[in-house]
């Protein structure tokens, strides 16, 4: 059993503190009825009000809540496959540049991939809006589904898919009925770090989008550049609230598989 | 059917990741234009050979040397780096302690601290950083609070330096550095420390001994997954920095949207990745390092 000492206490206490006030201080803010964000006026919803009145924000959202669908679902199509033929298959003429190709979008500057990509939108005469976002996002968000997949892929008993297949089972059937449900769990969570990311993304869009599509990020962008505003601060705190109820469910459900996984174990040991 | 499924994603990331470089890279060699678009020269496959030997003809290094001589563009790459270096430390410095504290911490309580960790990760990059904009201004809750603790009487101003700066980067990427740090302090034997403790070293002794050297994969780890993507930062120089802070990712999108200077632009971008190419090389021989120690 590990105990804290009390230099540790102070040091979780003061990160967790540096981590968390600020979002605090966002949700407390959002609430004020004052215009200026700074000074207190007593509490009042009236932002929350007016920004669902704000047709340009509700726009904005529903354009990247369809960008993030789209983008995050081919990136796991085209993710689980990319991790499944470098995980699973030996040798292929060009293996170095496809995983080469798999691994620097992760590390490449949020700047150059959007110029890089537009650069190739206007060459070939793509206009831009929802169309050109979704094949920016797809291409980014592939590489990070396919880092999660192959993890799990590189994990699990091999044995399994040789038993499929060796009772007689097509190289497809395997995967769809053994190799699929095991690691759908990575595939998930796959799926749900390229919708976050997709949501999240303000560079790259803005390098992507044309005038008849404005994402979420840009808009909040475009207003915040010119100082703090409360309606953000109520479109901020909405943003807080469902990605802590999405990440707290989240935990717990998997701390309750867990919990029924070791119950399971310990009633068959008995 | 299997070669069916290398090359689906195959021609996809060479349509939209390798053919994007070859594009930039040739327009960094092109020549600014007011036209659209607005570089020059362009291919014209219906002249034929000709038009092919004239266009490479056209090509040359000049927004390399406009490069080097203006000395915005040096002073933003030097400030980038610094910037990216001293940031790394920062980090460092306040993600161990949290790190090293969860790595301690109760059996039962770790599952809570790692989300705890990892939630701000999930929510917008954006808003985390905007939250500091609220704080640090010069009307800001931390004015206000040092104003009221009677430490100062007049605002400081933190918003729009490099201070705030600064805070962004520690505030946004200490998951980065916490969570490599903790998952190889949470693996360490802890009866190597009994055992160094039982052999006559005082607790700071064995710390620095035994528990440092081992985590180090982890600090290069998470050092690497901090500096990399901040040497190229555009949002938080642009939110927080105000025009005082140069850095390349913020000369870029300027040089693009408010110059148009395609040309220049991309040379930028070019020069950019060639000196990302360094530290992304070393951070992959640290990670299959890593594996193989591990594996």
């Amino acid at each position: 059993m590990r105990r804290l000492t009390g230099f540790n206490i102070v040091s979780l206490t003061l990160g967790f503190a540096f981590l968390y006030i600020p979002m605090v201080i966002l949700v407390v803010y959002s609430f004020n009825a004052s215009k200026l964000v700074t000074v207190w006026a007593g509490f009042s919803t009236k932002w929350y009000g007016e920004l669902l009145q704000n047709e340009a924000f509700l726009d904005a959202a529903w354009v990247t809540v369809r960008v993030a669908f789209f983008s995050s679902t081919i990136a796991t199509v085209l993710g689980t496959m990319a991790a499944y033929v470098l995980v699973r298959r030996g040798r292929f003429l060009g293996r170095t540049l496809f995983s080469g190709m798999i691994y620097a979008p992760l590390v490449m500057p949020e700047v150059i991939t959007g110029l890089s990509l537009l650069l190739l939108f206007i060459a070939i005469g793509l206009d831009r809006g929802v169309l050109t976002i979704v094949l920016a996002h797809t291409t980014f968000a592939m590489c990070y589904v396919s880092v999660v997949v192959s993890s799990r892929l590189m994990t699990f008993d091999r044995s399994l898919e040789e038993a499929a297949l060796d009772l007689g089972a097509s190289p497809f059937e395997a995967f769809r009925l053994v190799t699929l449900p095991i690691i759908a769990p990575a595939v998930i969570s796959g799926w749900l770090l390229a919708f976050t990311l997709s949501l999240d993304d303000l560079v790259i869009a803005s390098f992507t989008a044309g005038p008849s599509a404005t994402t979420l990020p840009i808009k909040i962008f475009s207003s915040v550049r010119l100082g703090v505003s409360p309606e953000i601060n109520a479109l901020s705190t909405i943003i807080i609230a469902i990605v802590t109820v999405g990440v707290v469910s989240a935990s717990l459900i998997s701390k309750s598989q867990i919990s029924r996984r070791e119950r399971e174990v310990r009633m068959a040991e008995t | 059917m299997r070669r069916f499924l290398v090359a689906i994603p195959y021609a996809w990331l060479l349509v939209l990741f390798l053919v994007p470089f070859a594009i930039v890279f040739k327009i960094s060699v092109s020549d600014y234009a007011i036209s659209i678009p607005p570089y020059t020269p362009t291919l014209d496959l219906a002249a034929g050979w000709e038009g092919v030997k004239s266009f490479f003809s056209e090509l040359d290094f000049e927004n390399y040397i406009f490069l080097t001589e203006d000395d915005l563009y040096w002073k933003a790459y030097l400030s980038s780096l610094q910037i990216a270096l001293l940031s790394t430390f920062f980090s460092l410095l306040v993600g161990f302690p949290i790190a090293y504290a969860m790595s301690r911490a109760p059996d039962h309580w770790r599952p809570t601290l790692m989300m705890l960790v990892i939630l701000p990760f999930w929510t917008s990059f954006l808003i985390r950083v905007y939250a500091w904009m609220g704080i640090l201004s010069n009307e800001g809750i931390l004015n206000q609070f040092l104003m009221w603790l009677g430490v100062i009487d007049q605002p400081l101003i933190l918003l729009n330096t490099k201070f705030a700066v600064y805070i962004g980067i520690v505030y946004t990427y200490l998951p980065f550095m916490i969570l490599p740090v903790y998952a190889t302090l949470e693996r360490l034997d802890e009866s190597l420390l009994e055992a160094a403790e039982d052999l006559g070293c005082s607790r700071m002794e064995a710390f620095w001994l035994v528990t440092v050297p081992l985590a180090k994969p982890g600090v290069i780890a998470g050092c690497f997954l901090v500096f990399i993507p901040v040497l190229g930062e555009f949002v938080i120089p642009s939110l927080l920095g105000g025009s005082g802070t140069l850095m390349i990712g913020k000369v870029l999108w300027e040089e693009f949207f408010n110059n148009r200077d395609w040309p220049v632009a991309s040379a930028v971008a070019v020069i950019l990745l060639l000196i990302l190419v360094i530290p992304i090389v070393l951070f992959q021989r640290n990670q299959q390092l890593n594996q193989e120690r591990n594996g």
